[in-house]
């Protein structure tokens, strides 16, 4: 019989040691918790292309070596890191600081926020045994998955939100996620959400850090969005250079609750973002965009289960991929619709613009339907900027890269085009055209 | 204005343009018809620069300086304009927008100054208004949505605003009820002028009933064949195109 310990990578054995160092500072609530998921992930180690969901992003390969998890910086170096952030910096909105997934709480509005709102650090919520935490129980594909269970087996900090039924936040919450360092770390953050009936919250997500180490974040969301309630989400992906960056949402929607997220991702040398949508309420509304541009070197995987198990949802999926260099896209959709979620009307695309000809693109659009009245469908496309339209453009006097430009972001802007907030919509627009002016 | 020397093309080994001489003066405009198949809408794509053909022979000429080795842009800049015959849809891109970015990207081209915001919206208001084109749909993506006749007077909107030296009009009447036809024609018709020259290319009379020609050619297999006043139109309308093709078949 083979040895199956003698397969584990250096990673592997990494993780585990440093999981055995870290056990012995876990507050009893949540130590078994994390020495579950940590079994589980141990089991069957890290995902590599053997595995189908991990098939074109093959973390065993990427993930050399287990970089040790950050220690808290000192209030000077969490300073020094914000001072440079740019992500929806200059927005007006409260603000929620991590600095290498610690959050800092002098940089963070924990006071003074609007009524309605509360904001606990995950860690004070944990060391209580807060009962909302168990309200905020991920949906089960995610906690299945090894990525979330890396998360959770090293969870290191993170937030609890909640906003009182009923109660509209005008102004956005920004969680503000910045790297720093000058050797690799990794990161475990957890922001759980939970929205009573009939609320509003618009939350931004922005992620950056040094372009010159190998650091691992490794950062989940986990929202319950209460009857009627509205959450909207955009997040922004500006991670330094080298980073590999894993990220997990996991939605679970009441009745006509409505839902609006996008991701763009524009930074990262692997980023895989993970979104697990449960439809357990009727007649809800979901948006669920994604944009990436990618240039050499890089791989950005968009992951998505969303699962129908009550009347009447309706799914808008929209995923847009610019590909430059010798990029890698990767989309991976999968709509099920259960048996109970009849007028089911889901719609998922994945498109993708590829400017190089060394670029590659994955799509695996998924339909698993088991009701008999749904409205469903899939679609992926892959191509060049169009010639003839190039040629239309150019024409009336556009130089032939400002033409290209203004294709790209008429085609990757509709993914962005979703979003509520004017002032994050802008801001992402404002990546895009970042991203375009550098590669000019 | 515009000269056209012993001009050769072909695409993907097809001969299409086959020695074709023209000549456009200042001020003219020039009308070509033909039947289908001659290469009128190869020749429009050539002067413009269109990319898929192959010049094999020739010069194209504006104001003596050849344009065949500048880019589609380029000639923009240096005042040529072709209204597409099937304008294209561009989602995502806002009609003023584009507008201003391909006003000032001519500008910048030539060494002017950017339009300021202001200025840029009175020109296009102006301008819209002479087209009877609703506000409405500039704050749309340029031509999504926009039915045959609201592609072609947006065509001749940009054409306005871009003030060409050159103009190349190919079968704009094609998809125009007779309504938009005299619309885009007095759109046409306002910006004749000295130091502009139109190039019309038509199968049909009636167009050139709108926009009267000071010349008219007739095109077949790739070269013009014959060259009059206004009044060949009406004969080839009554005649109709028979003898090119025979000519086109010996």
């Amino acid at each position: 019989m083979a040895d199956i310990q003698n397969l584990r990578t250096s990673a592997e054995t990494g993780l585990s040691n440093l999981f055995e160092a870290a056990r012995k500072g876990f507050a009893s609530e949540e130590a078994i918790a994390r020495e579950e998921a940590f079994r589980f992930f141990e089991a069957a180690g890290l995902p590599s292309r053997r595995v189908e969901a991990f098939k074109y992003t093959d973390l065993r390969a990427a993930m050399k070596e287990a970089v040790p998890p950050a220690e808290a910086p000192s209030p000077e170096v969490a300073q020094a890191a914000v001072a440079s952030a740019k992500g929806f910096a200059g927005l007006d909105a409260a603000r929620l600081t991590f600095v290498n997934g610690h959050l800092i709480r002098p940089l963070s509005d924990l006071d003074g926020l609007p009524a309605g709102l509360t904001v606990t650090p995950l860690n004070d919520a944990m060391g209580k045994g807060d009962a909302r935490l168990r309200l905020l129980a991920p949906v089960e594909q995610a906690r299945e998955n090894p990525v979330f269970q890396l998360n959770t087996a090293f969870l290191a900090d993170g937030a609890l939100i909640s906003v009182a039924p009923g109660t509209k936040i005008e102004r956005a919450l920004h969680l503000r996620f910045v790297g720093t360092g000058s050797e690799g770390f990794s990161t475990a953050t957890r922001v759980l959400v939970d929205l009573g009936a009939g609320a509003e919250l618009t939350l931004l997500e922005s992620h950056e850090g040094p372009d010159d180490i190998t650091y691992q974040p490794n950062d989940a969301l986990d929202v319950r969005v209460g009857m009627q309630a509205v959450f909207r989400h955009a997040r922004l992906n500006r991670e330094g250079k080298a980073a590999i960056a894993l990220s997990t949402i996991s939605v679970r929607l009441d009745d006509e609750a409505r839902l609006e997220t996008v991701n763009l991702v524009t930074g990262a040398v692997l980023s895989r973002h993970q979104i697990f949508m449960h439809v357990a309420g009727e007649n809800v509304n979901a948006v669920v965009n994604g944009a990436a541009m990618l240039g050499d070197g890089q791989l950005a995987d968009s992951t998505l289960l969303a699962d129908h198990a009550a009347v009447g949802g309706v799914g808008r999926e929209m995923f847009k991929t610019v590909i430059d260099g010798d990029a890698t896209g990767v989309f991976q959709g999968k709509i099920i619709v259960r048996q109970a979620a009849q007028q089911t009307d889901g719609k998922m695309k994945s498109d993708c613009l590829l400017l190089s000809d060394e670029g590659q693109m994955m799509n695996k659009p998924e339909l698993e339907i088991f009701a008999d009245d749904v409205a469903c469908g899939h679609g992926a496309t892959c191509g060049a900027p169009d010639e003839d339209l190039l040629f239309y453009l150019m024409a009336r006097g556009l130089p032939r890269a400002v033409a290209e430009s203004l294709l790209v972001q008429a085609f990757i802007g509709e993914a962005v085009e979703s979003v509520s907030h004017e002032g994050a919509r802008a801001a992402l627009i404002g990546e895009i055209e970042a991203w375009l002016a550098a590669r000019a | 204005m515009l000269e056209i020397k012993n001009l050769v093309v072909q695409i993907e080994d097809n001969r299409i343009l086959n020695g074709l001489n023209l000549t456009v003066n200042d001020g003219e405009v020039a009308a070509i018809m033909g039947p289908n198949g001659s290469g009128k809408s190869t020749l429009s794509y050539v002067i413009a620069g269109k990319e898929d053909y192959e010049v094999l022979d020739g010069e194209i000429l504006l104001d003596g300086q050849n344009v065949l080795e500048m880019a589609a842009d380029e000639r923009a800049a240096a005042g040529i304009f072709l209204a597409f015959q099937y304008p294209l849809e561009i989602p995502g891109v806002g009609t003023m927008t584009f507008l201003k970015a391909c006003l000032n990207a001519q500008r910048k081209a030539r060494g002017e100054a950017e339009i300021s915001t202001p200025d840029f919206i009175r020109k296009v208001n102006a301008a819209a208004d002479k087209l009877e084109i609703n506000k409405e749909m500039l704050k749309r993506a340029l031509n999504v949505g926009f039915s045959g006749g609201e592609k072609k007077r947006m065509e001749i909107l940009q054409m306005a605003l871009l003030e060409p030296k050159f103009c190349v009009l190919d079968e704009t009447d094609s998809g125009l009820d007779i309504d938009a036809l005299r619309i885009v024609s007095e759109g046409v018709n306002a910006l004749r002028a000295q130091g502009r020259s139109f190039l019309v290319i038509t199968h049909y009379q009636r167009l050139l009933n709108h926009i009267v020609p000071d010349t008219v050619h007739v095109m077949s297999k790739g070269q013009i064949v014959k060259t009059g006043g206004k009044d060949l139109a009406l004969e080839l309308e009554a005649s109709g195109y028979a003898e090119y093709r025979t000519n086109e078949a010996a």
